[in-house]
């Protein structure tokens, strides 16, 4: 069952003075009920402006989100309906996403009053994400940051999503709680059943979760695919690139290939196949066209 | 010229943090430093410096051409500091500052310790950029560090720290918060300039493949301690000390399979 579909979506963000950025420009992508879909690109590419349209944080231009059915509305002050409240996200910074006046307890207690549920009791949650039940009392100034986002992750658990949303959920903590917390929203996602779209610049961790990988380039999806056969058979040249530059522990002393240019202002980019200007296998045809289908958005992959 | 380090030890308040600690890096070479968080890695970078907390005890020795630097007077140390030793620091967002230009911070301390003259600052500032390979530098030197992107301000405060020609650089997951693409420029970086240069480099990573990639040494601390050190194919292939083979095997497995030319 699909959970959350987004369809060609178009997300522009407005700043007096500058030129209109589209920070997403025609994604599309799903994430089924128990899959873990893994979204990675460079910074800059539209990854997080995605993850907080799919909330409501960001109006769509163009284009349409749906979670469990139910079309996303921008969030506003008015209170959002019972079936939006099944997409949590956990955000990236968790010394500025908990409220640092309030006790923990307290925090996921709103979570848990939102969904109607007077069983589960904010102790539980966090026993549920490996942390002691006397946690609740205390304050988040108390705790490390691979503590703190457990408690986030607790905090969007309490409402009972049917999608997890974590936007760069683990860039902000120590490389030794990186995995823990990653494999640790992976297992309570799948576990409740809920999906999970999980957005990373860290592909080895991306690759440990996911079970599905989309990479975006500039505000498009450029491939999806499964894990294992994106990581074995990367198609699209930006795919191989992105997979080329992880150097490898083997001893040996192998610098990784270089991807030459930068990420172009997404306010001017590129026409054609937005990837041209940096691919090594560019083709005529891609400087005037944008390759528009999947699984994989370049000339090389058009499917038949 | 050789950094040496021999029977380091730091407590502050109270804790002892490292527990003598031997390490050498010589002139070209890169020499890596990983463990975990916690087991002392930029504490013994910042211990170089002299930068540690206010109210650290320090023995031990840090040599450089002879001298202590543990203990040096804190005036010859500021001579030493940013104009033979340098240091590159994790985040480039907040190691530079956010509102002067780039061009000012270049020549800030070269200004002071090697005494050239405006002019000449500018111009050896330029040309600095143009040595990390920052686009028109010419112009780039005018502009703010939020006018550049993560990898570019990455490439800027290494520039920054080459300005007075150090010959020791103390590089502090230089790369940990950028993409791969852009680390895999910066470690490129990092390479060329040590071979050209002749630069010690002193690289504090957690990440295995980086320095696999750029390293020539390779130590690994835990709880204080330097538990092995090696050349980089000895440490990481055939690892003799039990906490390392713990840390390459938590580790995500092979990497992606790519036709041979690409790698």
């Amino acid at each position: 069952m699909t959970l959350l579909t987004i369809d060609d979506l178009v997300v522009e963000h407005r700043t007096p003075g500058r030129p209109l950025v589209r920070a997403v420009a025609g994604a599309s992508l799903t994430v089924a009920a128990g899959e873990v879909v893994g979204l990675v690109g460079e910074s800059g590419c539209g990854k997080s402006t995605l993850a907080r349209a799919v909330c409501g944080l960001h109006p769509a231009a163009a284009g349409t989100i749906t979670v469990g059915g139910h079309p996303v509305s921008p969030l506003g002050l008015r209170s959002r309906s019972r079936a939006l409240t099944g997409a949590q996200m956990v955000f990236q910074d968790p010394y500025a996403s908990l409220n640092p006046r309030r006790r923990v307890g307290a925090q996921i207690a709103d979570g848990l009053r939102t969904a109607g549920d007077r069983t589960t009791t904010p102790e539980d949650l966090l026993e549920r994400v490996g942390l002691p039940r006397d946690f609740a009392g205390r304050f988040p100034h108390e705790f490390s940051g691979g503590q703190r986002q457990r408690i986030a992750i607790a905090r969007a658990l309490a409402v009972r999503p049917s999608l997890l949303i974590g936007d760069e959920p683990i860039s902000a903590l120590d490389a030794s709680a990186q995995s823990h917390v990653a494999r640790l929203m992976r297992d309570l996602a799948v576990e409740s059943g809920a999906g999970l779209l999980f957005i990373s610049h860290d592909l080895s961790v991306v690759r440990l979760i996911a079970d599905r990988i989309a990479v975006m380039y500039l505000g498009r999806i450029v491939e999806t695919g499964p894990t294992a056969e994106v990581w074995a058979d990367p198609r699209h040249p930006y795919t191989r690139a992105l997979l080329g530059a992880i150097p490898h522990p083997d001893g040996r002393g192998v610098l990784p290939a270089e991807l030459p240019g930068d990420v172009p202002d997404p306010a001017d980019p590129p026409s054609g196949c937005r990837f041209h200007p940096r691919c090594p296998l560019v083709m005529d045809v891609c400087r005037d066209r944008e390759p528009e289908f999947g699984p994989v958005a370049c000339w090389l992959h058009e499917p038949a | 010229m050789t950094l040496t380090i021999s029977g380091l030890t730091v407590s502050i308040g109270g804790a002892e943090i490292l527990r003598g600690v031997d390490l050498e890096v010589g002139a070209g070479r890169v020499h890596g430093l990983a463990g975990e968080s916690g087991s002392g890695k930029t504490v013994t970078g910042l211990a170089v410096l002299g930068l540690l907390p206010h109210g650290s005890r320090t023995a031990g020795r840090i040599e450089l051409e002879g001298r202590d630097l543990l203990a040096m007077p804190a005036k010859r140390l500021n001579a030493v500091r940013g104009a033979e030793i340098a240091m590159v620091f994790q985040d480039p967002a907040t190691s530079l500052h956010p509102m002067v230009t780039v061009g000012v911070q270049l020549t800030e301390h070269m200004r002071h310790h090697l005494g050239v003259g405006r002019k000449e600052a500018r111009d050896r500032a330029v040309g600095l950029l143009a040595k990390v390979r920052i686009p028109s530098p010419g112009t780039a030197v005018d502009r703010y560090p939020h006018q550049f992107s993560g990898g570019m301000r990455q490439r800027i405060a290494i520039a920054v720290a080459l300005a007075c020609e150090p010959k020791v650089l103390i590089a502090d997951e230089p790369t940990t918060a950028l993409d791969v693409t852009v680390q895999a420029g910066i470690l490129r970086l990092l390479r060329g300039l040590c071979d050209d240069l002749g630069l010690a480099v002193l690289l504090v990573t957690h990440d295995l493949g980086v320095m696999s990639a750029v390293a020539d040494e390779v130590s690994v601390m835990k709880d204080g301690l330097v538990v092995e050190t090696g050349p980089r194919g000895q440490v990481l292939t055939e690892p003799r000390h039990a906490y390392t083979r713990v840390l390459l095997e938590s580790l995500p497995g092979d990497g992606p399979k790519l036709p041979q030319e690409e790698r």
